[in-house]
């Protein structure tokens, strides 16, 4: 983890109104294992302004790239940046996804830009899986081209049911598990709480490990103001809280102890 | 001219230089090891410690506001023995005075704390925290009225032999009487301030943002308020006072420096730009060099009125 000024070198619409941004930030990039992110200070923003946090999608030759999309005065003004602006840049930051085992195929879950991460897991790992992605419209199923080209399977579901199945995720990962939820399995999942829960639920019945990237609301980003705890349990039942920022993003299911909605 | 002397004497507590890091906004200190010198801080006060472990509130614990943010944390903390163990070992290696901001839900509490840290290598002075406004026992409950305040910190005094802050509430009518009554108790430094309690309400669903419902605005919002109370706290102290509350530049520090203060923290800042107390360190120096001020000390409570 360190403080590094990144300089913009690309800053371009991606596909449904997403954007994405390299940065050239040489000594993050090189420290940058998938599931990681980091945390970014909006310099147009007043300087009371909090960090914002991006997952980084792409860590590679010096350069680290993030998907976002407007959804508020933070992400608003970072659309406005030219490319060539220096940005200040925390990173990385979080545990990473683990490396699964060897006999057990990635299982991928996404909503959203909540692929942005599992892409660079993907790019990672040395077999290619099946990645389930969801979302409202056409327009949120993002990045698939890149797996595809990787040689993985794809299966998209949108609730509008403008692409894929009409549906959830969970349903089109519900149909696959029915005929194939026998073999092992690792499962790793980004996207909103819901998304996770489920997802999470599904891999315990099956026997399976997921790893489950946590989006919370977060302060500091380094563990210090404590914002963003999540309740956790140990293997012993004992209850805690964790610091999805430091002792996350990313948690085994097992490990999560949900609130009553 | 030559370096200036930032050197400062708090009563019996001596820091290398007068910017500390301000209890809640810098974890253990660990936490920013790798992205800054921390051995280069005048003194590291930690997030608050009570007795046992303590979860504080449920989320969201924190929302941005415009000139800052609203924290309803609660004072999460893994209680005296938790902290020794998994964190003075680190704080011990960096050299920087360690001060434990302490609090309890009851005067005794107050005292068994300070009594614990009597002994621990290590800490250099104890912050007794009556101003917490995110707790429904303890915290600013006791900071809200000058004999309940009076009587935590006797009883902390009665407990330790460590040098002792009282970190004011800043809500009060007067903060002169809570300075009087505070060194009367006997207590050697005063820290003013905290934050200000402060609620958001999401007009879409007509609920408070945080779940505690209302938690303490900090940042660049407070930082006049914060001085103000400074400036009224040194008339009336014979006691040094520590300026805190929005400092997010070296400008800001030094206000509180000419209002009264003997020395700052810096507070949100810290979550934004960890660089900030380094930046503000080398700012007054600097401004000790412009303003042809030998020594710190005479920069202090120089306000010209």
């Amino acid at each position: 983890m360190q403080l590094e000024d990144a300089r913009i070198i690309l800053h371009q619409p991606a596909a449904g109104g997403y954007r994405r941004i390299v940065f050239e930030a040489s000594e993050i990039a090189d420290q940058t294992r998938p599931g990681q992110f980091v945390h970014l200070r909006v310099p147009t923003l007043p300087d009371t302004a909090l960090r914002r946090p991006f997952s980084i999608c792409l860590a590679s030759e010096g350069t680290i790239h993030i998907l976002y999309k407007e959804v508020g005065i933070g992400t608003a003004a970072l659309a406005a940046l030219p490319e060539g602006t220096t940005v200040s840049l925390i990173g990385p930051l979080g545990n990473g996804f683990p490396v699964p085992a060897a006999d057990a195929l990635p299982l991928l879950v996404g909503g959203g830009y909540g692929v942005a991460p599992l892409l660079f897991l993907a790019t990672s790992l040395k077999r290619p899986g099946i990645l389930f992605v969801g979302g409202r419209t056409a327009a949120d199923i993002l990045l698939t081209d890149e797996f595809t080209a990787l040689g993985w399977e794809v299966q998209i579901a949108t609730e509008d049911g403008s692409r894929g199945t009409t549906g959830l995720v969970t349903t089109a990962l519900d149909t696959w598990l029915d005929q194939h939820g026998q073999q092992p399995a690792e499962w790793f999942a980004c996207g909103p709480d819901g998304l996770l829960r489920a997802v999470g639920d599904r891999a315990i019945a099956h026997n399976c490990r997921a790893w489950l990237s946590l989006d919370k609301h977060m302060g500091c980003g380094i563990g210090a103001c404590l914002a963003c705890v999540q309740r956790l349990q140990r293997p012993d039942g004992s209850q805690y809280l964790g610091r999805v920022c430091r002792d996350g993003p990313i948690f085994e299911a097992r490990e999560i102890v949900w609130e009553e909605a | 001219m030559k370096t200036p002397d930032l050197t400062v004497q708090l009563g019996p507590l001596k820091l290398a230089n007068p910017v500390m890091v301000a209890s809640g906004t810098f974890g253990y200190g660990a936490e920013y090891a790798d992205l800054i010198d921390v051995r280069r801080l005048g003194a590291i006060v930690v997030k608050g410690i009570r007795l046992n472990l303590w979860e504080g509130n449920r989320t969201p614990r924190m929302v941005e506001v415009p000139g800052g943010l609203i924290n309803a944390i609660g004072l999460q903390g893994p209680g005296v023995d938790g902290f020794v163990e998994s964190y003075m070992p680190f704080l011990r290696t960096t050299g920087v005075p360690v001060i434990v901001n302490i609090w309890g839900t009851s005067v005794a509490e107050y005292g068994e704390v300070a009594a614990r840290f009597d002994d621990v290598p290590g800490v250099a002075a104890l912050e007794i925290n009556v101003s917490c406004p995110n707790v429904k026992e303890g915290g600013a409950s006791f900071g809200a009225d000058p004999q309940r305040m009076a009587e935590v910190v006797a009883a902390v005094r009665r407990s330790t032999r460590l040098p002792l802050l009282t970190k004011l509430a800043p809500n009060v009518p007067d903060i002169r009487i809570f300075a009087r009554a505070a060194e009367e108790a006997g207590s050697d430094i005063l820290s003013i301030s905290n934050t200000i309690p402060a609620m958001v309400i999401d007009i879409e669903t007509r609920r408070p943002v945080l779940a505690n419902r209302v938690g303490g605005l900090s940042g660049s919002s407070i930082h006049p308020v914060a001085v103000k109370l400074v400036w009224e706290a040194a008339q009336v102290a014979h006691i040094p006072i520590v300026g805190m509350g929005g400092i997010m530049r070296p400008s800001d520090a030094i206000e509180f420096l000419i209002a009264g203060a003997a020395a700052v923290a810096v507070g949100t800042a810290n979550f934004i730009d960890p660089t900030t107390p380094l930046r503000v360190i080398d700012g007054i120096a600097d401004y000790l060099c412009r303003h042809d001020f030998p020594r710190l000390a005479d920069l202090t409570g120089s306000v010209k009125i």
